[in-house]
């Protein structure tokens, strides 16, 4: 892999762990997913060497398609890591909460645009949590994780995507969870138009009464 | 004097009466389980078996816990989610049941209820739970008031995914041994792993394409049952253990538990414990009493909501079918 110098492990995720590291001179992160003890390991190896190998072809995509993602310096299938550059900046997680009311409706438009320009170019991110994305000091946002993603134009996988958006802000930002997904809506509008928002949100409508998603609004007045 | 609730649990296809003390002491968890001969839970068919099992359920829960009717300070039922009929039998007797011994009545959540009675019998207080059975597949972890949802199935449960499988491969479930240990069995003899789609969206899951794909390779009748049902064991249960696992990073709680009818399977259990000990996080597993619908939850729930001011008057105690968990004000919980 070159030389690496001392990597330092950031985050301990589910699926991968993440470790800070030079890399040539550079900062990087290195993305490892390690076997799981749990699963089987045929089943273990055949999920991570998948996954190692779809999310740069993703993150790819995504760039083309105008979505800010991590450079990939490095796949090595082998050892199911991936070696890409490292963004200077803060999760969504952790301002969303923190900042002015304005500021969060502009965050959220923005990253409504972004999963637009995604679905646009037939790409579903497939994890969309505020964990994923990172603003850097440019006011730039990179998403990143696509290790769950893959390459359809589906109404069905873009109302999953959007209603796992939805999820994620209600258990984390469960405080302004309805204004930030509006405006997520409203900034994805903005890319695909009223016509084809209004065919997703109808469909993220079938997919929560699919579950068992749907609260008694009426009976709880 | 000691202080007691009754419970009753009619969500799905079981009748249940427990009698706990306001100090957490389970006096009587009675079940009476409804087996249907073919297919699934036929929803007035259940009903019918509750109306019928209601009254001796109660009186053995009576005996059992060696006190009178009259004792009672509260009873509590399970409001919803489950199924239209079963919800509103177990309701009507908990409505004539109250009226008639003038106490009050709590609505009580099923699934607020499977947390709450794992919490009381593991001892755990703040853990990521994994709730599965034959109706739900939830994660989820207590934040400011209420149990929120980090994952949860898009479409059918894994314990639903497990039964059908079952019945589709003409396997009988009996008292004592029901569907999934049914499974469990023969999955122990499983060899062969047969890859199965794997569907795991962010944190939720999907099983029926797995279910799907499991019973086509079953009706084509190259593979072996066990190695069918080790497969889908192993493939449904990384899905919530991965998912699991998730919720576990994100919140970076200290304790995991296990609970609902699922919990039982020693499989998902031994997957479960090593993603906890990954985290340095303490699993623990809901003892098998509890882990099946059971009326001591819905009473021990009832015991906390009624503790904090909660009652539902007659006139707001009709079932909610889809009454989701992350609606729920839990203030007994800190």
């Amino acid at each position: 892999m070159g030389e690496m110098k001392t990597p330092v492990l950031i985050k301990k995720g589910a699926e991968a762990s993440l470790y800070l590291a030079k890399w040539h001179g550079r900062k990087v992160i290195m993305k490892k997913r390690l076997p799981k003890k749990y699963r089987l390991s045929r089943l273990d190896e055949q999920i991570r060497t998948y996954r190692t190998a779809h999310e740069p072809r993703l993150m790819h995509e995504a760039k083309k398609a105008g979505v800010p993602t991590p450079i990939i310096f490095l796949v090595d299938m082998k050892k199911a890591t991936i070696i890409m550059e490292f963004v200077d900046g803060k999760q969504v997680k952790q301002l969303l909460d923190e900042v002015s009311e304005s500021q969060r409706r502009q965050l959220c438009l923005k990253i409504g645009e972004l999963i637009g320009r995604l679905h646009k170019h037939g790409i579903i991110h497939g994890d969309l949590t505020t964990s994923n994305m990172i603003l850097d000091s440019d006011g730039k946002i990179f998403f990143v994780d696509f290790g769950l993603g893959e390459k359809t134009s589906e109404l069905e996988a873009r109302g999953v995507d959007l209603h796992l958006m939805r999820r994620a802000l209600e258990s984390t930002h469960f405080r302004f969870a309805e204004e930030c997904f509006n405006a997520v809506i409203e900034g994805y509008s903005k890319v695909l138009g009223d016509n084809v928002t209004k065919k997703v949100l109808d469909k993220i409508g079938e997919i929560e009464r699919r579950g068992r998603y749907i609260a008694e609004r009426k009976e709880e007045a | 004097m000691e202080k007691y609730c009754l419970g009753i649990e009619s969500t799905a296809d079981d009748f249940s009466v427990g009698i706990v003390t306001f100090k957490g002491k389970v006096l009587a968890n009675i079940i009476s389980a409804y087996m249907s001969e073919e297919g699934g839970i036929h929803p007035r068919e259940a009903a019918r078996h509750h109306a019928i099992a209601a009254n001796k359920t109660i009186r053995e829960a009576f005996e059992k816990a060696q006190i009178k009717p009259q004792d009672l300070t509260v009873i509590a039922f399970s409001q919803g989610p489950g199924l239209g009929p079963c919800l509103r039998t177990g309701a009507t007797v908990a409505r004539a049941l109250a009226s008639y011994l003038d106490v009050p009545l709590v609505g009580v959540n099923h699934c607020v209820a499977h947390i709450e009675i794992g919490k009381l019998a593991t001892k755990v207080k703040d853990p990521i739970t994994l709730y599965v059975s034959g109706g739900n597949t939830i994660v989820s972890a207590f934040d400011s008031g209420r149990y929120r949802i980090f994952g949860e199935t898009l479409d059918i449960a894994l314990g639903n995914c497990l039964d059908v499988f079952a019945r589709e491969a003409g396997l009988r479930q009996r008292e004592g041994m029901p569907f999934g240990a049914v499974v469990e069995k023969l999955a122990s003899k499983g060899k062969k792993l047969v890859l199965l789609p794997y569907t795991v969206k962010g944190m939720d899951m999907s099983f029926s394409g797995l279910l799907t794909a499991v019973v086509n390779l079953l009706k084509r009748g190259e593979y072996r049952l066990e190695d069918l049902c080790y497969s889908l064991q192993e493939t449904a249960f990384s899905m919530v253990t991965e998912v699991t696992e998730r919720a576990l990073a994100h919140t970076e709680k200290k304790e995991v538990l296990l609970t609902g009818g699922v919990a039982a399977n020693r499989r998902l259990q031994s997957m479960i414990e090593a993603i906890a000990e990954e985290h340095d996080a303490k699993f623990q597993v809901v003892p098998k009493q509890f882990a099946l619908d059971n009326g001591a939850m819905i009473a021990w729930t009832g015991v906390l909501a009624y503790k904090h001011g909660i009652v539902t008057p007659i006139e707001k105690s009709f079932v909610k079918l889809r009454w989701r968990l992350d609606r729920v004000e839990v203030p007994w919980v800190k």
